[in-house]
């Protein structure tokens, strides 16, 4: 159970995907402009992010490994991560057709967010379990969230505040999201 | 044969790969069948209902803002240009009380209009051709202008730029391509007031010693 915890507090925190280790900043500067748009891209990549890596690591230790075809796994992964991308796009179409309006070209450029691919190669670098590698995908996306969360706030707030005409725009958000990284430098050697 | 395939590199290759494809080519096609989305979005349907004049008596700058905004649960009676057929469509549509045309946003016109520019007054200001929405009024910097008939909505927001007031609003003549029948009268008073005409009725009550039965 503890190793499950330090997973958790690990992905979320320490090794943040997106602050610490600079994965996924696409969406990250992306879609943070807006905190409603921001919370729906969370929950989507959410369920991206821990359906990906738990179905790569059933790809690569059930089909894969036996084969001895490890050489292909930046491949399948790419596909698994492609088809679990389509199937949510489907997903949220059907069920939620306004946050499908508000996501956009974002939605299918979850395909594209390196945190995903990276997630499920470092699954395999790691030697994870497939629940270890669920909880990986999860914690990594809830790390996602709470980060592309607090930086969408804070540019929302940035958008009315009284920024020099230089710093205005994309570059004050560098400037945050650098600032927010150096905060997060805090949390390491926690575990 | 597995053993064909475990010992060849290539063909294992080639058959994980086409393998996967496979399994997830058949999970998208069940999902796509499991979560179609069926029929028209609703904004589209609102949409195709709105009189489509784009004249923005409805406070939104055109028919799709204002679907949206219906959508979205705004009233639905802010559409003069659709009056009181385009209200009770939309109230059938949303399964909802149709109500009376909000006053505020306009009043509904009886006989439908277009605008008529008084082309030997016309100074050539453009700021006509600025207000129309639909584009329907042809005419550059001091030119005179004039107004496509048939593309004119008849939506009046041409007539209050102009600052020599030669634009009117004159109810489109009936000719004989677009004539048609009086729809029949359907109100109380306007059945009573047709009742004179009335030959012969079959209505209980109206035919003497045979609505006994």
């Amino acid at each position: 159970m503890q190793e499950f915890a330090v997973i958790l507090v690990s992905t979320i925190l320490v090794n943040n995907f997106v602050l610490v280790q600079f994965l996924g900043l696409c969406p990250f500067m992306g879609v943070s402009s807006k905190l409603e748009t921001a919370i729906g891209m969370a929950g989507a990549t959410t369920f991206v992010l821990t359906l990906a890596a738990m179905s790569s690591y059933m790809v690569n230790s059930w089909i894969l490994i036996p084969l001895n075809l490890e050489y292909l796994k930046t491949i399948s992964f790419i596909l698994v991560i492609a088809v679990v991308v389509q199937f949510t796009k489907m997903f949220i179409e059907k069920s939620s057709p306004l946050l499908y309006r508000v996501l956009g070209v974002f939605l299918p450029l979850i395909t594209t967010n390196c945190a995903v691919l990276g997630v499920a190669l470092q699954n395999t670098a790691k030697a994870h379990t497939l629940l270890e590698s669920t909880l990986y995908g999860f914690g990594a996306a809830l790390g996602f969230s709470l980060v592309l969360t607090l930086f969408a706030a804070m540019r929302e707030r940035l958008a009315v505040a009284d920024v020099p005409a230089p710093f205005k725009g994309a570059a004050i958000g560098m400037i945050t999201a650098g600032l927010m990284s150096l905060a997060f430098m805090g949390f390491s050697g926690l575990v | 044969m597995y053993e064909i395939i475990a010992q060849n590199p290539l063909l294992a290759a080639l058959t994980a790969l086409v393998g996967l494809a496979l399994i997830f080519g058949a999970v998208l096609g069940y999902a796509a069948i499991k979560f179609k989305v069926k029929g028209d979005p609703i904004v589209e349907q609102i949409d195709s209902l709105l009189p489509q004049t784009q004249c923005g008596q409805c406070g939104y700058p055109g028919c799709r803002p204002y679907a949206e905004a219906i959508a979205n649960g705004d009233t639905i009676n802010k559409c003069p240009p659709g009056g009181q057929t385009t209200i009770n469509a939309i109230a059938d549509l949303l399964d909802v009380e149709a109500p009376t045309l909000d006053e505020e946003h306009g009043v509904e016109s009886d006989t439908k209009t277009v605008a008529y520019i008084r082309e030997d007054e016309c100074i050539g200001c453009t700021k006509c051709i600025q207000a129309c929405p639909v584009d329907a009024i042809l005419g550059a910097a001091k030119q005179m202008h004039t107004v496509i008939i048939s593309e004119c909505t008849g939506c009046d927001l041409c007539v209050e730029p102009c600052p020599v007031d030669c634009i009117d609003m004159l109810p489109v003549a009936k000719g004989l391509a677009d004539w048609t029948w009086d729809m029949p009268a359907s109100s109380e008073e306007q059945v009573k007031a047709l009742r004179a005409d009335i030959i012969a009725t079959d209505k209980p009550g109206q035919r003497d010693g045979v609505d006994a039965a």
